[in-house]
């Protein structure tokens, strides 16, 4: 057999437009996801069981199925939730790129959720009881108390959730989204070089997350030393 | 145009005919179990072997066993499934023809089971050496007294030990390996997911089947869930928080 790793090269530009949507998607989930994450995760520790149950609920059956199935789940009720909110005759197609943005958001809410609780949990009980002395109401107490140390507690496993994100949107191949495995696959199968462009895909991801998590390594004990 | 529930669309007939749509769903059940199955047993043999090699002394041995959790670890399930279906055989001349005669469920499935066991392996390996290395220093240190050869040691006093310690994110990781296998599907074994989409677009119930499948997903992972937990108990180490008295 013979392998010609030329078809990458040139296939490039098209490569680099896929791994781009793939670094923007697991930016964009990183944030949101960590933003509704921690939403949740307060939602979950609040003591009104009106908050706490919905939002349990929602992390544990987010947690309970495979990405594959909820990146099916959004792509088909993404259209015809648009269209009841817009209440356009027929149900509206967005694409498979934004579907699977709002659907790693979502998804990883659930993930970055149980990280922030597992973040706050940690904190001390007396700083919450020195926040309130202080006269802080509960809002105040989350934002510049006790979020603030959850976070830096938890920099670590967040970037670290935030690699597995990285390789996990990979799966938007199933909606045939364009992400950089999607690319790569397209180019493959029209060329007939599936070999090439798929050991091409695993070395780059393999380089990437590698250093990545040492760098988080690196940190982790960085973090580790201050405290 | 607004969606029309049809709960009965399971016992409707197939296009082909003969078949009923719940009997789909129950063959992609059959896969969704046999894969994690049998990967769980790979990924437990070889899992458990690197785990004790990164904690012997031989820096060779830990470097190997690193290398290898790093391998698995930095490359995207999906990625591997493709290495593992498309390219591994390109390289095995005698395992491609085969794959061109066999049916192509028995390539996929196999494909599917060394990809998911390999790649829970390195997840295993990472929790057999935690467990191993959460262990007193004693334990290893008295094992050596008593006069036992380095395999003994590990034998009769480590990996005993170690092994009952794991078994809660051995759990997690038994429930991740089914929910990761529906990542086959992009190699077209008809396991649930699958077989919940053909459903979908056969007759456009998509709500009717994601949800059965959603609903069956939840139970496989409550039952997984509940026989660990009575493992769990079982093999409690007393003396030790999870263990009781």
């Amino acid at each position: 057999m013979n392998l010609d790793f030329g078809v990458v090269e040139r296939s490039l530009p098209y490569l680099w437009y896929g791994f781009r949507y793939t670094v923007q998607l697991t930016a964009i989930a990183a944030l949101g996801g960590l933003f509704f994450g921690t939403l949740l995760a307060m939602a979950r520790l609040a003591s009104r069981k009106w908050l706490a149950l919905p939002a349990s609920g929602y992390v544990n059956l987010m947690r309970s199925i495979p990405l594959v199935l909820v990146i099916f789940w959004f792509f088909f009720l993404m259209p015809q939730m648009l269209q009841a909110l817009t209440g356009s005759e027929r149900p509206v197609q967005i694409g498979a790129e934004r579907t699977a943005i709002i659907t790693f958001i979502m998804f990883e809410a659930a993930y970055f959720c149980e990280i922030m609780r597992a973040g706050i949990q940690s904190i001390p009980k007396g700083q919450v009881h020195s926040a309130y002395a202080l006269g802080l109401t509960y809002g105040q107490a989350m934002r510049l108390v006790i979020l603030p140390q959850a976070f830096r507690n938890m920099i670590p496993v967040l970037l670290t959730q935030t690699i597995i994100l990285f390789q996990d949107t990979s799966l938007v191949y199933v909606i045939s989204a364009t992400d950089f495995v999607g690319a790569a696959s397209k180019v493959a199968q029209r060329d007939g070089r599936l070999v090439e462009m798929y050991l091409f895909v695993a070395i780059v991801y393999f380089v990437l997350c590698y250093t990545l998590s040492y760098l988080v390594k690196g940190l982790q004990k960085k973090i580790a030393v201050i405290r | 145009m607004t969606y029309v529930l049809n709960w009965g669309v399971f016992f409707e007939e197939l296009p082909g005919g003969g078949e009923q749509y719940w009997q789909l769903i129950v063959s992609g059940i059959y896969w969704t179990l046999a894969v994690p199955a049998c990967s769980r047993v790979i990924a437990l043999a070889l899992g458990s072997v690197i785990g004790t090699i990164r904690t012997t002394t031989s820096p060779w041995l830990v470097h190997a066993g690193n290398a290898w959790v790093e391998l698995f670890r930095n490359i995207p399930l999906l990625v591997q499934m493709f290495l593992w279906y498309f390219v591994v055989p390109e390289f095995i001349p005698p395992l491609k023809r085969w794959i061109v005669q066999t049916d192509p469920a028995n390539a996929q499935f196999i494909s599917a089971v060394l990809c998911l066991g390999l790649f829970t392996s390195a997840r295993v390996a990472e929790q057999v050496r935690a467990g191993i290395q959460a262990l007193a220093r004693g334990q290893r240190l008295a094992g050596m007294a008593l006069g036992l050869t380095t395999p003994q040691v590990y034998r009769f006093v480590l990996l005993p030990m170690g092994f009952r310690i794991i078994i809660p994110p051995l759990t997690s990781e038994t429930m991740n390996l089914i929910k990761n296998s529906s990542i086959a599907l992009t190699i077209g074994l008809a396991e649930l997911t699958f077989r919940a989409r053909e459903l979908g677009e056969y007759t456009f119930n998509f709500f009717e089947a994601f949800t059965a499948a959603t609903l069956i997903y939840i139970v496989i992972a409550m039952t997984a869930n509940r026989v660990m937990a009575v493992i769990e108990r079982r093999t409690a180490v007393p003396g030790y928080i999870a263990g009781g008295k």
